[in-house]
């Protein structure tokens, strides 16, 4: 030991001491001056950028949905606030067990299993994670309240304000609306929805999807300084970009023509459709399918909701007037007419005698109820909608494919180019098409007389619906333009300025002559107003002229489906209207009065005022 | 005196020329450069902590600063204090000293407030006073004294024990506070007493060999046969630096968090836009992370800078170790030297995510009373060794 008591410490021994403990301490400080050196100036950027990178949060502000409206500006679809059940998943148990335990009892509050819970935050977590997750939206006061009372027992959820689609007129004009939902897989994948992240509202079907872009508005962020437990900081918005509404969008469809024809279906207690459209420009003024469903069912279906429209054997789901696959009957005899006219394959003062059936070898066609008109012209035959007339008319062209070709044209069985998502176009029956099914073994026979025959008169493979027979009568009614049918009017932003108007024009215009046109409207005319006409005690006595012809198909293993075609008024119509009511039976059984109900909505005014100048009649007569 | 005769005394000394003030109060031959490091570290931390804590207690912005100021005066006018007493007589207070540094450590367990868990502290009217914090100097000098004292009674194994017994005694009274940075502390300054005190090299040997046991003893054979020694945030705290990704929202996450707050303040700092000290990202950060506070701040500059200041204050504390006019100082001052040695690297380390979280605050930086005075405290001491050997040399006593 070098110490002694009170005394200088040996030199030697203590600065060998001293000298090891400063190497250390240089040792250290090299250390920590590298490391920091090392961090700071060497990869500072990297932190720099985990740093910047640590201190916010964003979170996307929905914006509201634009509203739609119809032509008169009533509003048939909005948006509401709603309160929509959140779950911050950063609140959750840590323990594995007890998070699994928690969400089970959450989602048993949104009758949601456990699984079907793990998974929605799953999905949502790739997307933002951190940022809440909304369990469901548009849940019930009761609920709210509920959960309010017991919070400490449901630590991170919480109700949040969003916005949810609102009818107010319920099921109104559903098959053009369409409805919304959470925006699918498959959907996110499309080019157009690059912007949209899963979770987010989109159109599902009808405007709702055609006029998505517009409606959907843009989504607002918000950016929020956060401390390390990812809880807002007191004053930390960073950025805000508020959301831009969705703009609105304004229908063709009239409410009052469109509350009547649905009623007037509804009425029949029957499947059915109807459309009735502007003959001139295509604006379609009312378009309704029968059954229907509630578009707000659709936002967030619970599991009795999606059997029910779904697993429905009637198809509440099913566009009927768009996407219905239906033979015609004999609305189908204007496009004949058409045909045979404008080909010369007869005159409007060509006779055909009408025996009561057409033979050919075997084969017998014949005249519903076994009627037999004998000698007739066109204009008759369509009044009294003689078979025999058409089948003759059918027979003759049965070779040469001229009434495929005009059928053709007027849009039968090809896309009509609707503005509401249409699945499928329809089948008009060639010779081409029955041929090949032949060649490939898929029918008994090839194309046929017989097959044109039954052609002639809307029935055998024929198989189309109200939208495009309704083009094709419009395309007689305004002489040749076959119209765009559509929907959509214009778009109109928040302040009520028109931002963009939709008329599409025709798709192709056909050379129709003068006097064939009004030879077939005459005959049509005759058909709903003419004594002898098939749907003359539906229409007799309705004020305004009109052309209206009659269909009544034959569907196998169904009873015979009733149609209706009408232009209105005669000699120059404005709009036309088509109804069909499967197993509706005789066309002016249950499609012609439907056709009449919705013309007399559409006629209101006019009625109405008639309906008064007779009145003021009658009251001054006793005076008089 | 025996000394008066040396030639360096020859050399005129500015404070020295005439007895002035500054000599009667003591100041003449205080370590300038000492002085300046350790007010100048502290000036710092009030600094740093005005600009970076204004939002931390509602309603009063300058409520870390206003303190922390306070505590840095007293603890100025503690260092003058101790400057002008002879550090000696704390040799023959050794007993009373040791006394009182066990007693207060001891009396925590009864009298001192919990907080997260552990009990370390007294609640006095203006502040928390934890005695472990003067027990790190009380144990220096009153160590000091007993190997003096004891230097020529026993073996040296049985002097070696009896430092070793003295000196893990207190640091196992505040590990079980449970403190394990500050018992950690109260080792290392014993060992650097017994370092000075000449201890055989082949005595540390075992000792270090003890203390690997030890480490394989508390982390893993003690936990493996299932009586873990220490609580599991503390195991987690000792080890996670080791593989801070496993643990990015435990106890590693603190750390990650302040390796990004100092390496995001680059060469110069990021100032008022220092997010991650600003925002809780960076956990205690008037305390155990005040380094990472300034690392984002102000940047590689900044941070140098206070690393250079510590590196100032060792320079000169173990300077004043080879000055003292008796062993006991040089005893006093090794073991002063080497715990605030210690302290830096193993807060500033911490900081770095280069050495485990122990809790061991940052001397003079840290925000905390206790700290700020026993630290100055403790420079005040090495500051009476300079001068009495300064006095010493000039035939003077200290009066």
């Amino acid at each position: 030991m070098y110490l002694r008591n009170d005394d200088r410490p040996q030199g030697s021994r203590l600065s060998l001491r001293i000298a090891v403990l400063g190497g250390v301490a240089v040792a250290l400080f090299g250390i920590l001056f590298f490391r920091l050196w090392n961090l700071q100036v060497l990869s500072g950027d990297k932190y720099l950028a985990e740093a910047k990178n640590n201190r916010t949060r964003s979170f996307k502000v929905i914006a509201p949905r634009g509203e739609i409206l119809g032509r008169d500006g009533k509003v048939l679809v909005d948006s509401r606030s709603a309160l929509a059940l959140q779950l911050n998943t950063t609140k959750l148990p840590e323990d594995p067990a007890e998070a699994r335990a928690e969400l089970a009892r959450i989602g048993a509050l949104v009758h949601m299993g456990p699984r079907q819970v793990r998974r929605k935050i799953h999905e949502e977590e790739e997307v933002a994670a951190g940022a809440p997750v909304t369990l469901r939206q548009d849940v019930g006061f009761d609920l709210v309240a509920y959960i309010e009372e017991n919070q400490p027992e449901f630590p991170g959820v919480a109700v949040q304000r969003v916005f949810v689609r609102h009818y107010p007129h319920g099921t109104l004009a559903a098959h053009v609306l369409g409805s919304v939902g959470e925006i699918s897989g498959e959907e996110l994948e499309e080019a157009g929805n690059k912007d949209l992240e899963p979770g987010e509202m989109v159109g599902k079907g009808g405007v709702e999807t055609t006029y998505d872009k517009y409606l959907r508005g843009q989504p607002g962020l918000t950016k929020i300084q956060v401390n390390a437990l990812g809880e807002p900081t007191p004053g930390g918005q960073l950025v805000e970009v508020p959301p831009t509404p969705g703009e609105s969008l304004k229908l063709t469809i009239d409410p009052v023509v469109q509350e009547a024809g649905e009623s007037a279906l509804a009425s029949q207690g029957l499947p059915g459709a109807f459309i009735t459209m502007d003959v001139d420009n295509g604006q379609i003024l009312g378009l309704g399918s029968s059954p229907t469903f509630d578009p707000s069912e659709l936002i967030t279906p619970t599991q009795a909701q999606v059997n029910a429209l779904y697993r429905n054997e009637s198809a509440p789901l099913a566009n009927r007037t768009t996407e219905g696959l239906y033979p015609t009957g004999s609305t189908f005899k204007l496009i004949t007419a058409l045909a045979a006219l404008e080909n010369g394959v007869i005159t409007p003062n060509s006779v055909i005698d009408d025996p009561g059936q057409l033979c050919l070898g075997e084969e017998c066609f014949k005249n519903a109820e076994g009627a037999a008109y004998g000698a007739l012209t066109l204009v008759p035959a369509l009044e009294v909608s003689d078979d025999v007339f058409f089948y003759t008319l059918g027979l003759d062209m049965w070779k040469t494919g001229e009434l495929q070709q005009w059928a053709h044209q007027l849009g039968v069985g090809r896309p009509t180019g609707i503005d509401i998502p249409v699945n499928t176009n329809g089948l008009l029956p060639t010779r081409q098409w029955r041929d090949q099914l032949f060649k490939e073994g898929n029918t008994e026979r090839p194309w046929s007389a017989g097959d044109n025959i039954q052609l002639a008169t809307g029935q055998g493979d024929l198989q189309t619906n109200p939208l495009q027979m309704a083009v094709a009568y419009a395309a007689l009614g305004n002489g040749g333009a076959v119209v765009t049918p559509h929907v959509g009017m214009e778009i109109v932003d928040a302040a009520g300025r028109v931002q963009k108007e939709f008329d599409p024009g025709p798709r192709r215009h056909l050379k129709i002559d003068a006097g064939t046109r009004s030879v077939i409207l005459e005959g049509l005319h005759d058909a709903a107003q003419g004594p002898g006409g098939t749907s003359h005690v539906v229409f007799d006595s309705f004020p305004i002229p009109v052309a209206g012809k009659t269909g009544t198909a034959e569907r196998p293993g169904h009873a015979d489906q009733s149609w209706y075609a009408v232009l209105a008024p005669y000699p120059n119509p404005r709009i036309v209207t088509v109804v069909t009511i499967e197993e509706g039976g005789f066309g002016a059984e249950s499609a012609a009065p439907a056709a009449r109900t919705i013309l007399e909505a559409f006629f209101r005014n006019k009625l109405q005022a008639a309906a008064e100048s007779e009145g003021e009649g009658e009251t001054e007569t006793p005076t008089g | 005196m025996m000394y008066a005769t040396r030639t360096r005394n020859a050399r005129p000394e500015p404070f020295a020329v005439h007895i002035g003030i500054g000599e009667r109060l003591g100041l003449a031959h205080m370590d300038w450069p000492l002085t300046i490091s350790a007010v100048a570290l502290v000036a710092f931390s009030v600094f740093t902590l005005g600009q970076a804590t204004q939002n931390d207690v509602p309603g009063s912005p300058n409520y870390y600063l206003e303190r922390q100021a306070i505590y840095a005066v007293l603890g100025v006018l503690g260092m003058f204090a101790l400057t002008r007493i002879d550090y000696s007589r704390f040799r023959e207070l050794r007993v009373g000293l040791y006394t009182f540094l066990c007693a207060s450590v001891a009396l925590v367990f009864v009298f001192g407030f919990a907080a997260r868990g552990s009990r370390r502290a007294f609640e006095l009217p203006f502040f928390s006073f934890q005695p472990s914090e003067l027990g790190k100097l009380l144990l220096v000098l009153a160590l000091a004294g007993f190997v003096i004292d004891g230097a020529r009674r026993g073996s040296p194994v049985q002097r070696t024990v009896r430092y070793l017994c003295l000196g893990l005694a207190p640091a196992a009274l505040v590990f079980l506070q449970p403190d394990l940075g500050t018992s950690m502390v109260f080792v290392v300054a014993t060992l650097a007493v017994m370092y000075f005190g000449g201890v055989p090299w082949t005595h540390f040997a075992v000792i270090g060999g003890g203390l690997a046991g030890l480490i394989v003893l508390v982390l893993i054979a003690a936990p493996a046969v299932g009586h873990p020694i220490l609580k599991g945030y503390q195991e987690e705290r000792l080890t996670s630096f080791l593989h801070p990704h496993e643990h990015e929202a435990g106890a590693g996450y603190q750390q990650n968090q302040s390796v990004v707050a100092i390496g995001a303040g680059q060469d110069t700092g990021r100032g008022d836009k220092a997010t991650q000290t600003r925002l809780d990202f960076v956990p205690e950060r008037s305390t155990d992370f005040i380094f990472a506070v300034i690392g984002e701040r102000y940047g590689f500059m900044g941070a140098a800078f206070v690393l250079s200041l510590y590196a100032l204050l060792f320079w000169r504390a173990l300077r004043i170790t080879t000055l003292s006019k008796n062993s006991y100082g040089t005893l006093v001052a090794g073991g002063i030297a080497v715990a605030l040695l210690f302290q830096t690297f193993v807060n500033v380390g911490m900081n770095l995510g280069i050495m485990p979280i122990t809790g061991i605050p940052l001397p003079l930086m840290s925000y905390g009373g206790s700290s700020v005075l026993a630290t100055f405290l403790a420079v005040g001491v090495l500051q009476s060794i300079n001068v009495q050997a300064h006095l010493s040399q000039k035939g003077r006593f200290a009066w």
